[in-house]
């Protein structure tokens, strides 16, 4: 649209010069933040895109739709709109995502060509004058111009369009080169003949490791996130991505961590090159032990912690969150967080296993105040032997509007046989504002 | 002559732990601190690394809540960090925290996987230094049983399996052979009585159902208290009255 028309559509509209510099400076920071948190192969696309290799990535976010959700939120909470797609390739990707103006894109294994035969030729990342060109002669879409014999193409517009297509479809390969900074550290190794043994590759991740560390020490900086990227002679690139939860230089532990995964690498025809690069490094400075003669050896887990973490496991700790409510009254925080040294405190005892959602119970009791006679639970009816209660706590209303008058009343029932339940009631039992009476139990004991 | 032969007795069981594997002999135990109890536990409580394997009877096979407390408490009285590895997240901490675990102490590990949680443990028991290693599981097969056993006696690390079925009719898996050390079963019974309306001390049914070394046996408990440890009630009620009792009787 030019720029007379938009300002005769929109009053007062502000123009400002495009600044193409600024543009791809801001596109390679972007690349460079994407590097760090999603996966070790990143590159700049084109003028306005990121291409990632998310192959064995995706499983870590839970799958292909949680991951291409995420990242677009992401972006969104930047204030970036962004367009993200999956496909097989890299070509397949760069067109679905500009195609739609749906937000995300996924392209099912194997169904790359059926998506993208009816975009148009723009999408094709050929350069502009052959793209006019082939409009000329008729050709609007990528199906029909992957339909059209090659040679006469080949003759006219050169090699490009059917390099383009290759790649596209996947036929040939496009390896991506990640996106590097100047201050990144980052150690290399080739090999004169490819490797392909796994006691071999062991050997040169160890020596790798302790370059890597000594490049590191030198600058006083530990490794937070580190990516080991394995080149093979086909031209095919894999990478392994480890993480700490505290800036490490400790050969052993680094080590450790690669090595529990160079099992996954898969030679193919042999390793041509394998690089180690710490992605994100923090200031990590030299700290004087003090000798304790007395004092009880603590043990620093965060070895521990990181095999579990680069395993995919979900490591946590719990701590106490100020609140009545039993299900919010306890959060996840990171397990190298500090000591958060307070604890719960209950006068009630409390159950060992808390039910997800309260589950609703039939119950015979008598209102207000009196505990259950009788509970009937998962379809087992059980007699009250014993109660305890109530409990009572208020709903939060700083949380949410409806929980302004909310009351639950929490009893601890035992039955004949033993089992002690934690069941409780909505709402006080006299007053209807409160909540429904309805029963519901929440907890097991022991 | 007795004094020859414990000597021949005591150089026999050397030899034996010797076979068996030194580390555990060297790590020793953790004593309840019930006499009842650790009298018949092969040196005198719960040994350090070694595998004990925990389930509940009736509803606790599916909940394990008794089984899971009961570990807990035994966590609590170790010394050092304690890795917590399950699938269900369904527990909630304040509870453990009443039995004397504080929540900085606890690294939980959730995967989604069965195996996970004992390729975990095995990482955690192998890493040395933890107090113990509990780990939530369904199934625990001989193989992995042995090799979580093995991982334990290297490091010392006490190695806690609380077993959970998804129904209750799956629960004869427990009779499964395994490599484990003790193996116990934690029913829920009706708790203390009390003067008054209310739900007094908890009571667990504990069954000892198997022990390397030693002979099965089972207690009435009282359950955990703020420190973890159990205790029995008919012991604690007849000892503060029974002297006084006594007295006056004679």
């Amino acid at each position: 649209m030019p720029a007379a028309k938009a300002q005769a559509l929109f009053r007062g509209l502000l123009m400002v010069d495009a600044d193409a510099a600024a543009d791809a400076a801001a596109l390679e920071r972007i690349t460079l933040w994407a590097l760090t948190i999603y996966s070790p192969i990143v590159a700049v696309d084109g003028i306005d895109g990121i291409v990632m290799d998310t192959e064995g990535a995706d499983h870590l976010q839970g799958g292909e739709l949680p991951m291409v959700t995420k990242i677009a939120n992401q972006f969104l909470s930047r204030k970036l709109t962004a367009r993200v797609s999956v496909a097989d390739t890299w070509g397949a990707a760069h067109a679905c995502a500009r195609a739609t103006n749906k937000e995300t894109v996924i392209v099912p294994v194997g169904e790359a060509v059926r998506a993208v035969e009816r975009l148009p030729i723009s999408l094709l990342r050929l350069p502009e004058k052959i793209v006019g060109d082939l409009r000329t002669l008729g050709f609007q879409s990528i199906g029909e111009l992957s339909n059209t014999p090659r040679a006469p193409l080949a003759l006219r517009f050169g090699p490009e369009i059917s390099r383009r297509l290759d790649q596209m479809f996947g036929r040939v390969s496009e390896p991506i080169e990640p996106i590097r900074a100047a201050e990144l550290i980052e150690v290399t190794r080739s090999f004169a003949e490819p490797i392909g043994a796994a006691e071999t590759i062991n050997k040169y991740v160890g020596r790798l490791v302790v370059q890597l560390i000594e490049a590191l020490q030198k600058k006083g900086l530990g490794v937070r996130r580190a990516d080991l990227i394995v080149d093979k002679v086909d031209g095919r690139r894999q990478a392994i991505r480890a993480g700490t939860v505290k800036p490490s230089r400790d050969v052993a532990w680094l080590t450790k961590l690669f090595r529990d995964r160079t099992e996954r690498i898969e030679p193919g025809f042999g390793i041509e090159r394998l690089t180690l690069i710490a992605i994100i490094a923090e200031p990590l400075e030299e700290l004087q032990k003090s000798s304790s003669l007395v004092g009880e050896e603590v043990t620093d887990v965060s070895p521990l912690i990181d095999i579990y973490g680069n395993r995919g496991h979900r490591v946590y700790r719990l701590a106490p969150l100020a609140s009545d409510v039993p299900e919010r009254s306890v959060q996840r925080i990171s397990a190298a967080a500090n000591p958060v040294e307070v604890s719960w405190v209950h006068h009630w005892r409390r159950p060992v296993r808390l039910l997800v959602r309260p589950e609703l119970i039939d119950v015979i009791a008598l209102m207000p105040d009196h505990p259950p006679v009788a509970v009937t639970w998962r379809g087992k009816r059980r007699k009250v032997k014993r109660a305890d209660g109530p409990e009572r706590i208020f709903g939060e209303w700083w949380q949410r509007n409806s929980e302004m008058e909310a009351v639950r009343d929490y009893f601890v029932v035992e039955d004949e046989s033993g089992e002690r339940l934690w069941v409780f009631r909505a709402g006080d039992g006299v007053d209807p504002e409160t909540g429904s009476r309805r029963w519901f139990c929440h907890g097991i004991f022991a | 002559m007795t004094a020859a032969r414990e000597k021949v007795i005591d150089d026999l069981r050397e030899r034996i732990s010797a076979l068996e594997g030194i580390s555990a002999r060297k790590a020793g135990c953790l004593a309840f601190g019930v006499p009842e109890i650790d009298s018949v536990l092969p040196g005198g409580g719960l040994a350090y690394g070694a595998l004990h394997e925990f389930a509940g009877g009736g509803a606790g096979t599916v909940d394990g809540a008794a089984a899971a407390l009961f570990a807990a408490g035994i966590a609590a009285r170790t010394r050092g960090p304690i890795v917590w590895c399950l699938t269900r997240p369904d527990l909630f901490f304040p509870a453990l925290a009443q039995v004397g675990l504080h929540s900085d102490r606890v690294i939980f590990v959730e995967s989604d996987k069965d195996e996970d949680v004992l390729a975990n443990m095995e990482e955690g028991l192998s890493f040395g230094g933890l107090g113990a290693v509990v780990g939530e599981l369904v199934r625990l097969p001989m193989v992995g049983s042995r090799r979580l056993q093995l991982a334990a006696e290297r490091t010392g690390t006490m190695a806690l399996a609380v077993r959970r079925w998804r129904r209750q009719t799956e629960a004869n898996d427990f009779g499964q052979p395994t490599a484990s050390t003790t193996r116990w079963r934690v029913s829920v019974m009706p708790s203390d009585d009390l003067p008054v309306p209310g739900v007094g001390r908890h009571r667990w049914f504990v069954e000892l159902m198997r022990v390397k070394a030693g002979e099965c046996a089972e207690f009435l408990v009282r359950a955990c208290d703020e420190q973890g440890r159990v205790d029995l009630p008919t012991r604690s009620s007849d000892r503060s009255h029974s002297p006084r009792r006594s007295l006056h009787s004679a």
